[in-house]
Parts: C-alpha cells; structure tokens; sequence
C-alpha cells in the first residue's frame, strides 16, 4: 500500500516570527485521492498548501511527493499544479498562451502543445475564448481558465486553494460537480483547500480538519460528520448542540452518560474517562411533534422558529436546556409550530456522540 | 463625487486656472512665436521667417553639442536603467527583509543632495582616480545621477505587482530566468519604460554636472547653450527651444501611451 501514497506531510512545523502556524503536522494522501484540508481562517491551510507547491519551506519536519524528499526542491521542478485563489492569468498572455505557458516551459512539440491547449479550452468549455485576454473574462470563466492551465501539463498532484470562494452560489454547486467529475476522469490526486464544511463533505474522498495549526481528525465526509473525534471538529463541521453531561460508565467506544435529557447509552470516542464530558446532539437528529420518533421521548417548550424554506429551525426548551432543532417541512400546511407551543421531541441515542470536555 | 464639493464649483476657480496656465506657459509661447520673427531683435515683430531654424541646424558647435548630449543620454539611459531595475528586484522580491529600507533610502539618497555636491564629488573622483576622456566621464556621472529617477518608477511598478504572478510562472516550470522573461518583465514594462524615459529626459537636461565636466569635445547642448547666451541672446536660441519643445512632446507623448496601455493590461 505503501506506494500509493501521493503526499506525505512528516512532522511539518512552521513559524512566521513569534507566531507557530503549522505544529508538527503530519499526514498522508493516498494517489487519485480528492483530499480536502478544512478549517477555518488563520488556521494554515494555504501554507501547508504552498509547502506542498514549493513556495515554502518547512521549519522542520519534511514532505514527500510520490516517496520523493521534496523540502528543499524548487517548485517549478515539482510535478505540482496550482490554481490559485486568485487564479493569477498571466494578465499580458491570452487564454491560449496561459494554457500553453506550462508546455512550453516543460519543452512540449509546438504541435502537440496546440492540440492539448485546445482539449483543455474545449473541456473547460472555453474554447469560444481562446484569443481572449483574462481581463475580458467573468469570474466563472477566469476560475476554469485557471483549471485548464493547471492541469493541462498532466501534474501528479494538483492544489487547489479555496477555488470557488470567490463564484456565486448558483455557479459554485455546478463547479463542485464539475470538479468532482474532472478528478475522476484524470485520475489526479486533487488536494482541495476550503473553509466551507458543505464543499469539502460534498466534494471529498478524505477530509483533514485543521484547527490553531494542527490536524484534528483525518477521515471520510461521514466520520467527520458523524464521528467527530473532539468538541473542535463537531463544533466547525456542521451544527450542534453541546449538552454538559456526566460519564457513569466508560466501554471502548460507548459511554454510559447522564445528561438533562435522561440518562443513556451512547457513542464515544476513545479513551473515555469516567467524569463530566460534552455531548453532541445535532439538530437534525432531533425529531418533532409527529416526526418525533426514538428511544428517548421528551416534553419540549418552542422558543422561536427560523423558517428556511426546505426547513425550519427551532430554538426549544427541554429538560432545563436549550437545544436547536430542524424539521424538514414535509407538507405545506401545519408545519410550522407557533412559539410558546408544547411539543414532543425524540432522538436516537445512537446518533449523539459524547466527547471529552 | 458629489456635485458640492467639485473644484469647479468654487468661486474663482475659472480664473485660477487661466492665471495657472499664463504664467506656466506664456514664457514658452514667447519664445515659439519669436522663433519665427523676421527680426533679429526680440520685441520686435516684422514678419514671418524659418531663418533662425535653418541658422540653428547650420550652426555645427550646436549640432556637436547636440549629438554629445544624445549620445551620453542614450548610454546613461541604459546603464541607469539596468541597474535600477537590478536594485529593484534585488530589493523588492528579494528575501533579505532586514535592510530592504536602508537599500532602498540609498539608492534615493542622491535625489536629496544638492546636485553641485554630487558634481564637485565626481570631479574631485574622476580626478583621484585618473580618468581623462571628457566622454567617459560624462557617461559615467550622468549613469549614476540618472539611477535613482530609473529606480522610482520600476519599484512602483514591482511593488503592486502580485506576486501570484511569478508564482504561478514558477508552479507552471518556468525557471527564475524565464519567470523574469516572460512574466515579470512584460508586467513592469511601463515602469521600466517610465524610468529609462526619466532617466533620459534628466540626462538631456543637466546643467550643473555637465559643467563641470566640460572640456573641449564634450560639451552638452544645455552647456552650449548657456555659452550662447553669455556671448548675448539670439533668435536663434528661439528656434533651438522650440525645437527642443517639440522634442519633449512628442517624448511626453509616447510615455503616456505606454504607461496608458500598461494599466489596461492589470
Ligand atoms: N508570509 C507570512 N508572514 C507572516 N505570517 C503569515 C505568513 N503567511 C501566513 N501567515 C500566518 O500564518 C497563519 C496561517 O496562514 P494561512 O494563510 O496558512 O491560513 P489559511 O488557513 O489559509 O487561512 P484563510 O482561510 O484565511 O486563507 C495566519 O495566522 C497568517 O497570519
Ligand atoms: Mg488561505
């Protein structure tokens, strides 16, 4: 298995002055992989990213690029594409000439150069424009220029840092797609950076979430989502509820707890100890009125409501907590419940998670 | 802008203007129209003639003069240029943070001292050192004197340039000496034109260095020029001024097209 790995990342600190962005951070991406680093801003994804291009350097630690040392290994003889956040077209080269510009630099034939600059223009759908000038092009537009010059020197590894942040929402679901698809028919390893939890468990293979410098989980869309190993992943990926709860009773992978919504079994992570801890309830695990369906049952009071169209989020009172909660708005009528209402809540236990405090 | 607080709007500002444009340009125009006075004394207008311009280009110490103010420009240009443009990639993209102010301030310095001071000390050099051609000499001076006003304009064009430029030239294989080729260079074109334009134009123009350096064979058409109106005015110095206008203009011309199409370009 040990060959398939694309990126290694061993023990990789990084400081600017007094400041420790990355501290010792380590992973691997596995090859043909779609690998997102997630978290939230400051948090060093774009320098661990530019680590990986070649424009830094690591303080200690190292990186490896198909088995390969690479720290001290300039980036423009990396196997490595970029596209940037702010796509940088060369502004004085038309679309044609960006696309080129890799080709050339890697001493490509003149004819084989034209005929992939054409296959990457038509793929992004851009051909119409090839004589065109990055100044005359839409957002949309510039970002799968940017896409087609990356990736048409065929890169072993290609970085992609927050690319649909600056596209509108409409414009950025269909770009995730065609993201998605572009990785799956070239078969690159795509390392994604983003600190949208929605694109990054749609679009991903694997996700990292990175917090203050340091990798908190690695793992699949579903056990960042559902298996969030500490109170930092549950809180960035997704919404929750946290409840302060009790640990009476600690199994490898499942606690007995004591909570204001009853005393139950449920999900832990590892290494539980006996003694106060957090529980994690999202909203949507939470189920009402005539939905409400579980093995726990309880009496709840509405606060206030958030009408979202597909959905409506609840502010309710139960057990002397407040917790949020989303119901799906199944039919058009009577689905909203009035403030001040009495309702009833269930949820599995099965879908909390209790973390350490 | 809102409509109260434009300029124009101010009580005066009609006549400001025109008062700002006389006195910035009457002394020019006085001596364009008497360039082409018939008369040989200025003042006096008796009718139309091309003689002072035919008489200017006949003159050969002017045209020698000419032709030494030119060639020193155009070498000092060039040399002004290449190491201002070296200085501000050395300064601007280069990694060494801790004396990128103290570079900078010394490479801007000579923009500061009073221009006699730097003349005296290139005459008191140039003699320590031993160097005897008059050529040389100039060349050497206004090469260093044209250097900081090349700088200006190249680092102000290298500062807002992003550096995703040459990253991205970087990422797609381009080695240093390419990125600079067909990336950075083309992008600070019109700063790079600005400062050799610059420098050019200061060169032609230098009075006080050139003085000094003066000997037989090179003197500079500022220095002719002077030497004319010690030995009394002449309309001919009218017409070598107008032509000397005409030369600025179409000089000013070409770096505002320039400069114009580089903007458009970022
Ligand atoms: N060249 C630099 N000099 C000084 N500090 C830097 C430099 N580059 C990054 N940092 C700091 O390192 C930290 C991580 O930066 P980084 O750009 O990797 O964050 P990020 O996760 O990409 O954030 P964002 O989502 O906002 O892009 C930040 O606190 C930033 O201020
Ligand atoms: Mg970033």
């Amino acid at each position: 298995m040990d060959r398939d790995k694309a990126v290694e990342v061993r023990g990789v600190s990084k400081s600017f002055g007094s400041y420790q962005a990355l501290k010792s951070v380590s992973f691997d991406i596995g090859a043909n992989e779609f690998f997102t680093m997630l978290g939230p801003s400051g948090c060093g994804k774009t320098t661990l990213l530019r680590m990986l291009a070649g424009f830094e350097s690591p303080d200690s630690g190292a990186v490896l690029l198909n088995r390969r040392e690479v720290t001290s290994i300039p980036p423009h003889k990396r196997r490595v594409n970029t596209v940037f956040q702010s796509y940088a077209l060369f502004p004085h080269m038309t679309l044609e000439q960006n696309v080129a510009y890799g080709l050339e630099n890697l001493g490509w034939e003149r004819a084989k150069i034209r005929a992939r600059t054409g296959e990457m223009l038509e793929r992004v759908h851009m051909s119409a424009f090839a004589s065109r000038k990055p100044a005359q092009l839409s957002g949309g537009q510039r970002q799968r220029v940017a896409l087609a010059r990356a990736l048409a020197p065929e890169p072993e590894i290609l970085l992609l840092d927050e690319p649909l942040s600056a596209l509108d929402l409409k414009l950025r679901q269909a770009m995730r797609d065609e993201l998605r698809n572009l990785q799956r028919d070239t078969g690159i390893t795509f390392v994604f950076v983003t600190h949208d939890q929605e694109e990054a468990l749609d679009m991903s293979d694997r996700i990292a979430v990175l917090g203050a410098g340091e990798v908190q989980q690695i793992g699949t869309p579903t056990q960042i989502y559902e298996e969030p190993v500490n109170r930092f992943v549950a809180d960035f990926v997704g919404e929750t509820n946290f409840l302060d709860v009790e640990v009476l009773e600690a199994q490898a992978d499942r606690a007995v707890i004591r909570s204001a919504l009853g005393t139950f079994e449920a999900p832990a992570t590892k290494l539980m100890q006996k003694g106060p801890a957090t529980l994690s309830l999202r909203p949507e695990k939470i189920n009402l009125g005539d939905q409400a369906a579980g093995v726990i049952t309880l009496d709840a009071k509405v606060i206030s409501q958030n009408y979202m169209g597909g959905f409506t989020h609840y502010t309710l009172e139960a057990g002397g907590v407040t917790l949020r909660a989303s119901r799906r708005n199944a039919s058009r009528q009577g689905d909203l419940v009035p403030s001040g209402e009495a309702i009833t809540i269930g949820f599995l236990p099965a879908s909390a998670r209790v973390l350490a405090s | 802008m809102s409509r109260q607080h434009d300029v124009k709007r101010y009580p005066g500002f009609g006549w400001l203007t025109i008062v700002f444009f006389a006195w910035l340009y009457l002394p020019l125009l006085v001596v364009v129209v008497y360039s082409f006075n018939a008369n040989r004394i200025a003042g006096v207008w008796t009718g139309f003639s091309l003689d002072w311009y035919a008489a200017a280009l006949k003159n050969v110490p002017l045209m020698n003069a000419l032709k030494t103010s030119v060639t020193v420009a155009l070498i000092a240009t060039a040399v002004a240029t290449s190491v201002a443009l070296m200085a501000a990639l050395a300064i601007i993209r280069g990694r060494n943070v801790r004396f990128r102010r103290l570079s900078e301030t010394v490479v801007n310095l000579p923009l500061l001292l009073p221009e006699i001071v730097l003349a005296v000390a290139s005459l008191i050099l140039f003699s320590l050192v031993g160097i005897q051609n008059g050529m040389l000499k100039l060349i050497l001076a206004h090469s260093a004197f044209c250097t900081p006003f090349a700088f200006l304009p190249i680092r102000a064009r290298l500062q807002g340039m992003n550096l995703d430029f040459e990253e991205a030239s970087a990422d797609l294989y381009a080695s240093r000496w390419t990125t600079f080729r067909r990336v950075t260079l083309p992008l600070i074109f019109p700063g790079v034109f600005s400062g050799a334009m610059l420098a050019f134009l200061i060169s032609m123009d230098d009075f006080i260095t050139s003085n000094m350096l003066a000997s037989g064979g090179t003197t500079t058409l500022p220095v002719y020029i002077f030497s004319l109106i010690r030995s009394g005015t002449s309309p001919e110095l009218n017409a070598i001024g107008t032509l000397m206008i005409l030369a600025s203009l179409i000089l000013a011309t070409i770096a505002l097209l320039v400069a114009g199409r580089g903007t458009r370009n970022t």
